[in-house]
């Protein structure tokens, strides 16, 4: 088995629907998205999952200097953020593909698979 | 060791190439050191062969000794991470595990190669690579791409194929139509880059058509009941027939113009079972219609005998299948022949197909014969100036010197 990292991509800027058009597309895209962990925990892929804050609350730290520098803001300025992500364990790549296929389907995002090269 | 006995090795290897990797790839899970394994065996098999003769199953003497090599080089590594410990105790022959409608390795490994979630272009050269025997510098010339540039990109992809986790195997039959027409789509596009090469060499790379149909007929032999695996290799060799006919001193010729007595009759013949084959099925699809279209140019005895409605009545029915530019500018050259070059022209006028340079040749010759000539020139110095392959460059140039 190998563990996978679905990411879903989404605009940074989110209005009070998220990244949807409309209250209705926004619980309908939560409702299936909860169908679908339904799915990954009954079948056994779930490892973990998540949706993500805006990124305009997140924090840079560098630490490798003598005393960490905080800035305000995403590592990188872009126009698509992570919005969420899953991580499976999957026993190959069209496994996971398919997987990522039904989760794009259920929250309307594009979904990134890239596998783990190793767990600590 | 003579030069002789050299080459006779590694005609052997190379035809044995892809079912060694194959086999090899699904024993021990690991394309890398498949790679390796078939790479010893060949120089196993250089320094025997020549004294020994060539074994009776040479497939069978290089995969033993390939494997042979691989489990003592994994042993000599001590490695211990759990692929390697895996491929220990699948050494031995058991039968491996059916996970598909067909096993058989070099099916699997074709799937692997042709994975969409490889870069089409990673995909062509891989197959070629590992199921092909093409060297690497061999791959690159066809491609017209540097040496570096064809090893990184192949590299990546086995590195992608190995971190990710794509499987060896045949997808299960609810996901074999979608998959395959990658695959099919892969054999199809190797095939034209040896037909209608691009760059300043041959015009014509008869190792990349050839190497295309050897494929698709491993392809048919595995899955001998999939209609579009036999119409890609009808229309593989219908079009194969007239590779030797269709150059002359380095210049194109075109259909009505080829001598048919050139044609690969033997070729021919299997085209047009293979499309009786396909119309007895009744599931028809794109490679199946190309392929019938072919058979009726190939079944006329010469250009004028050429049954134009038929060819216009299957290029209606993949209308229907594929509603794209391109197929409506091959109806329309079909069209002229059944109803002038004006009705063609009108059709042709309308597509929005100025960067391919098909386009502007059809154009260029369509005005031509309506004696349109200030224009037909002007389309064919854009189709000279969109075109890669030298011999139909050679034929274009020709065609617009004979406009006055």
């Amino acid at each position: 088995m190998t563990h996978y990292l679905l990411t879903v991509h989404g605009p940074a800027e989110r209005d009070e629907f998220g990244s949807y058009g409309s209250k209705e597309e926004m619980e309908e895209a939560f409702a299936a998205t909860g169908v679908f962990n339904d799915r990954l925990h009954a079948a056994g892929y779930w490892v973990f999952a998540g949706g993500l804050a805006p990124a305009s609350a997140a924090t840079v730290v560098d630490g490798q200097g003598e005393t960490p520098v905080m800035s305000d803001g995403p590592y990188l300025e872009t126009k698509e953020v992570i919005g969420g992500f899953w991580v499976i364990d999957a026993p190959d790549l069209d496994v996971a593909l398919k997987l990522a296929a039904e989760g794009s389907k259920a929250c309307r995002g594009k979904v990134e698979v890239r596998p783990f090269d190793g767990l600590a | 060791m003579m030069q002789g006995e050299k080459a006779a090795v590694e005609r052997v290897f190379r035809e044995e190439y892809g079912r060694l990797i194959a086999s090899l790839a699904r024993r021990f899970g690991d394309i890398d050191i498949a790679e390796e394994a078939a790479g010893e065996a060949l120089v196993a098999a250089l320094e025997r062969w020549p004294a020994s003769g060539v074994p009776a199953n040479p497939g069978g003497w290089l995969t033993t000794t390939a494997a042979n090599r691989a489990i003592d080089r994994l042993r000599r590594e001590n490695q211990r991470d759990a692929k390697h410990q895996a491929a220990f105790m699948d050494h031995d022959d058991t039968p491996h595990e059916p996970t598909g409608p067909v096993e058989d390795d070099r099916l699997r490994l074709l799937f692997t190669c042709c994975h969409p979630s490889l870069a089409p272009q990673a995909r062509i050269a891989l197959t070629l690579r590992l199921l092909g025997g093409l060297t690497v510098p061999e791959i690159a010339q066809a491609f017209l791409v540097p040496e570096t540039t064809m090893a990184q990109r192949i590299t990546r992809a086995k590195k992608k194929i190995a971190s990710a986790k794509v499987p060896y195997r045949v997808p299960e039959a609810a996901d074999l139509p979608e998959r395959l027409g990658g695959v099919l789509t892969v054999l199809f596009l190797v095939f034209n880059e040896g037909y209608l090469a691009t760059g300043d060499g041959d015009p014509v790379r008869a190792e990349l058509t050839g190497e295309a149909i050897r494929l698709t007929r491993i392809l048919r032999r595995l899955l001998p009941a999939e209609p579009e695996v036999a119409g890609l290799l009808g229309l593989l060799v219908l079009t194969e027939a007239r590779r030797e006919a269709r150059v002359r001193n380095g210049q194109l010729v075109p259909i009505d113009e080829q001598d048919r007595a050139g044609w690969d009759r033997a070729l021919i013949d299997e085209g047009h079972d293979l499309v009786r084959e396909c119309l007895a099925i009744n599931r028809p699809g794109r490679y199946q219609i190309l392929a019938a279209i072919n058979a009726v140019h190939t079944d006329a005895p010469a250009a004028p005998d050429t049954d134009w409605s038929q060819v216009v009545a299957l290029y209606d029915q993949l209308t229907r299948l594929d509603p794209s530019p391109i197929v409506a500018l091959n109806r329309a050259v079909a069209v002229a022949e059944l109803d002038g070059p004006k009705v063609a022209l009108a059709l042709v006028d309308r597509l929005p197909l100025t960067g391919y340079h098909p386009w502007h040749a059809t154009r260029a010759e369509l005005l031509r014969r309506l004696g349109r000539s200030v224009e037909a020139k002007e389309a064919y110095d854009a189709a000279i100036a969109a075109t890669q392959n030298s011999a139909e460059c050679a034929y274009l140039s020709r065609k617009r010197g004979e406009l006055v």
